[in-house]
């Protein structure tokens, strides 16, 4: 890779929008946590605290400040990686989140590797075969999981896969059973399991997982689905297309070789965008499965108005977001030779 | 001579399209170098891909189309597969959308030979190698490994004389070959694609919009308009052409040291229209 | 976006050609049998909404603790709930509560797109900058989370949750109204309307506001597919509409703990929401196909 002074102005601005994006969130936090209806002294010192123990504390949180030294206390703490304690369980928030996150990464990319393994050849599929009866299928398919709810479908599945069929694991990581066998090393369970060789947990995980990440795979596979497609459509036109076929390639080998291999940078970005969209379904496909999660850390706190907690939930959501979009874009910028 | 190419009454007609785009075109094609003229939307290049049945959402209709030993018309599209790259091929316009962008050129060109030819990664590599260098492109090991925005115009359409000549195929058909390049590198590109065409006695399809080109490097000429075939000559008669519209293309050709004055413009007639009318001057 | 090159051009006649553009798209959706769905599901919807106290057949707040989670029958099309009320009455008049969040949400998040969209294309520069990246802030949260934390912060209610969703849904308007802005910022009669004097404020409301509605409006439809997910999603995370509301996310809800015995509590509202963001669903689908210009001549 060449640095030249101007590829350097690129990152440069690049790196300053993207720290411009983050004090924005930053602010839209403070704000969030400063209107959270519950006080937060209160909610430390507690109903019946004395006049004084509360001016004492409130005083402690820097409430008495104005708003802008406020922001600047919190934006210390931020650097400092000090995001305070959750009121409900007492612990420090980000020791809290660390906790729960593993449980809905595994669950997300479980989903997301469903999602692309289903959206990216059923998009293929349509571009392929466009206006045909397998584009309109495939059409109606996608749209489908975009507009379930996706709340609903995991109730109805539970209702019928786990209630009616037995097939799969209900609510939870893993059966009640086998709650607290599995040493924590990385709290990624199929990992946990697989390192320890409980092999038996290693199925009931496996068993649980595969019906919230199949619903959230689904719905996520209706964008990929879409966007591969748009992006065939616009590749299987090129004039490379009636290279290869002059070549004697078949017609699945241009498709495949030439037209996807084309498609894949976009799709990867996709994919990574697609990902995060993820984490919103996981908010709620949690609340149903009981799937220990940081989706579900996030609603219950969100019940009790537990401000540091939301607030820091709220941040972390949009760093990896942020942080997803600059991967999409290094993703690209790796894999695409024009821009090498 | 034996024909390469027997086309009798071809009529090509996109689907949803109320007229045929090419209508009872004829020709046959020898060991040599037939150019076919007309201006963009004559259904020259439609021609050029029917040969190859590259046309999808096309019906093709003839009377008879047939490569060497070969029905074009009941080919099965398995067959069309081990023809295409092997025995026909094409030479498409511009390096910038015909290669693949995201492929280094050799393997572009290696891929074709693989398919066709049972061999080693190596050695279809060595033979990658060997054809750019036919060429004339001085450091093929490094070309090999460029992607196409790596390379100029004019070494990517090498590149693609390359990938599309090193099966040694019996027909090759160039699709406006030297159109999209810069003027300085044409004529060094064409006088490559001529000289492997000779060497190897590869019956040639040029198709073009340029007179004078096709004057200069084939043998005989065919003029379309409209999706019809006008008239047939050999090149060197080009100046002797009797059909108006010929005609009106040859007066349409700026000269060097000719008059200054506007051109003159084609004067189009209806009855250039009619099929089949020995028209006479 | 290519979608919506060919409304701009009809637009500069005003009304007339406006209403012949949309019986011309109306006319080629009711072709497409998916996006007919759509619009017979969304017709369905109004009228439903319109007429919901004569259509429904029992008081959707009556309780008749006599007839509780009675399974769907004669008397009760979709059965009762665990307090006895109708279900089938609950959604059809829950069908007022979806429709009032799409109307409020339109009226919020419309205007606000445009303002910023225009603003900062017509301007440029420094203020586009700044008001892209507050765009871009607000972009990088997943929609429901973020309306999630300002539906906890502002009290969870159903016009709370309208302004979160409000909140969250107008940066990819904005974002189009600026790109449409900018398409048209350098067109003759925007310099003959400057060269006349007309203040920047004007020109933005007279000349580009109107050039920006049609496509707005369809990205508008294309959205709601998600505002009304996100509505359901907050509804049944209890942020939404509150308990007596027949709001559909929030039926689901209380509808959770007797799923196993009575599966229609939860069945009939999921599919009532199912269906009305699978209609705005095929109706963007086909409004996509029917504004590019493109598809158009393919048929």
């Amino acid at each position: 890779m060449r640095l030249d002074r101007r590829r350097l102005n690129g990152v440069a601005e690049h790196g300053i929008s993207i720290l411009v994006t983050l004090f924005g969130l930053l602010i839209l936090t403070f704000v969030i946590g400063r209107i959270m209806p519950t006080d937060p002294v209160r909610a430390i010192v507690g109903e019946d605290a004395t006049r004084e123990v509360y001016e004492n504390v409130y005083r402690q949180l820097g409430l008495d400040k104005p708003m802008w030294q406020q922001f600047l206390l919190y934006l210390r703490d931020v650097a400092t990686f000090d995001f305070g304690t959750s009121i409900r369980t007492g612990q420090p928030v980000l020791s809290d989140i660390a906790r729960v996150l593993p449980a809905t990464i595994e669950l997300a990319t479980f989903a997301i590797v469903i999602g692309a393994g289903l959206g990216a050849p059923l998009g293929v599929i349509a571009a392929v075969n466009k206006d045909k009866w397998q584009d309109q299928l495939i059409r109606v398919i996608s749209l489908m999981g975009h507009s379930m709810p996706i709340f609903w479908t995991g109730m109805i599945a539970l209702l019928i896969f786990y209630a009616g069929l037995g097939w799969v694991g209900g609510s939870g990581r893993m059966s009640q059973f086998y709650i607290g066998m599995v040493p924590e090393r990385t709290n990624f369970l199929l990992i946990d399991s697989a390192i320890a060789g409980q092999w038996d947990v290693f199925r009931s995980a496996l068993n649980h997982i595969i019906l919230p990440a199949s619903l959230l795979g689904y719905s996520s596979s209706a964008y990929i689905t879409r966007m591969t497609r748009s992006f065939m459509l616009d590749q299987i036109n090129q004039e490379y297309i009636t290279t290869a076929r002059v070549k004697g390639l078949s017609r699945r080998q241009t498709i495949w070789r030439h037209a996807f291999g084309n498609i894949r940078v976009q799709l990867v970005t996709i994919v990574a965008l697609a990902y995060g969209a993820l984490l919103e379904g996981a908010v709620l496909i949690e609340t149903v499965f009981a799937w220990p999660g940081f989706g579900q850390y996030l609603t219950s706190n969100l019940m009790i108005g537990d401000m540091n907690a939301v607030m820091t939930c709220v941040l972390i959501v949009g760093v990896i977001f942020i942080g997803l979009n600059i991967l999409s874009d290094i993703l690209y910028r790796v894999f695409d030779p024009r821009t090498r | 001579m034996e024909n390469v190419l027997d086309v009798r009454n071809l009529t090509i007609r996109y689907r949803g399209a109320a007229e045929p785009a090419v209508r009872d075109v004829s020709f046959t094609l020898g060991r040599e170098r037939l150019g076919i003229v007309g201006e963009s939307g004559s259904g020259k290049s439609t021609v050029g891909r029917a040969m190859l049945k590259l046309l999808d959402t096309a019906e093709v209709t003839a009377d008879r189309m047939s490569f060497e030993e070969v029905d074009l018309l009941r080919a099965p599209e398995r067959q069309m597969l081990d023809l295409r790259g092997r025995r026909m091929s094409m030479i498409l316009q511009d390096p910038k959308f015909s290669l693949n962008p995201i492929q280094r050129c050799g393997h572009q060109i290696a891929e074709g030979y693989r398919r066709h030819v049972k061999c080693t990664k190596a050695e279809a590599r060595r033979k990658a190698i060997e054809m750019l260098e036919q060429v004339h492109i001085r450091d093929p090991e490094r070309v090999y490994d460029l992607y196409p925005h790596e390379v100029s115009g004019g070494m990517g359409q090498r590149v693609m004389i390359a990938m599309m000549l090193l099966t040694d195929p019996d027909l090759v058909i160039a699709d406006e070959p030297t159109s999209a390049l810069d003027v300085t590198v044409r004529l060094q590109v064409l006088r490559i694609l001529d000289g492997l065409v000779r060497d190897r006695g590869i019956g040639l399809v040029m198709i073009s919009h340029d007179l004078n080109l096709v004057r200069s490097f084939c043998d005989r000429v065919l003029i379309m308009y409209a999706g019809r075939l006008v008239e047939t000559l050999d090149a060197r008669d080009l100046d002797n052409a009797k059909h108006p519209y010929t005609r009106g293309l040859l007066a349409a050709q700026p000269r060097i040291g000719g008059p200054r004055g506007d051109l003159p413009v084609l004067d189009r007639q209806d009855s250039w229209l009619q099929p089949h009318q020995e028209v006479t001057a | 976006m290519s979608m919506t090159r060919d409304i701009p051009a009809a637009k500069p006649r005003r009304m007339p050609q406006g209403l012949i553009a949309a019986r011309n798209i109306l006319a080629f959706l009711a072709k497409a049998p998916t996006s007919l769905f759509g619009l017979v599901v969304l017709a369905l919807l109004i009228g439903l909404a319109v007429f919901a106290p004569l259509i429904a057949t029992h008081d959707p707040y009556i309780q008749d603790l006599q007839n509780t989670l009675q399974p769907p029958s004669g008397a009760h099309f979709f059965g009762t709930d665990e307090l006895g009320r109708d279900i089938f009455s609950r959604l059809v008049h829950g069908s007022r509560i979806t429709l009032t969040i799409i109307f409020l949400v339109t009226i919020v998040v419309g205007p606000i797109g445009l303002i910023f969209g225009t603003v900062s294309g017509y301007f440029g520069g420094k203020v586009d900058t700044v008001l892209m990246r507050i765009t871009d802030i607000f972009l990088s949260f997943p929609s429901l989370i973020l309306s999630m934390a300002f539906v906890a912060a502002l009290g969870p209610s159903l016009n709370n949750a309208i302004i979160a969703i409000s909140l969250t849904a107008w940066p990819p308007i904005a974002r189009l109204a600026r790109a449409e802005t900018l398409t048209f910022r350098k067109a003759d009669y925007i310099a003959a309307a400057r060269l006349q004097g007309a203040s920047a404020a004007r020109i933005i409301w007279r000349s580009i506001v109107p050039m920006c509605l049609p496509s707005v409006l369809i990205r508008l439809t294309l959205n709601m597919a998600t505002v009304i997910l996100t509505a359901a999603g907050l509804g049944f995370l209890g942020l939404g509409a509150q308990p007596p509301l027949p709001e559909w996310g929030a039926m689901i809800a209380t509808g959770r703990r007797y799923m196993i015995d009575s599966w229609w509590l939860v069945t009939f509202p999921g599919l009532a929401i199912l269906s009305v963001s699978l209609a705005f669903n095929l109706l963007g689908d086909g409004l996509r196909d029917a504004l590019d210009p493109k598809q158009m001549n393919r048929r």
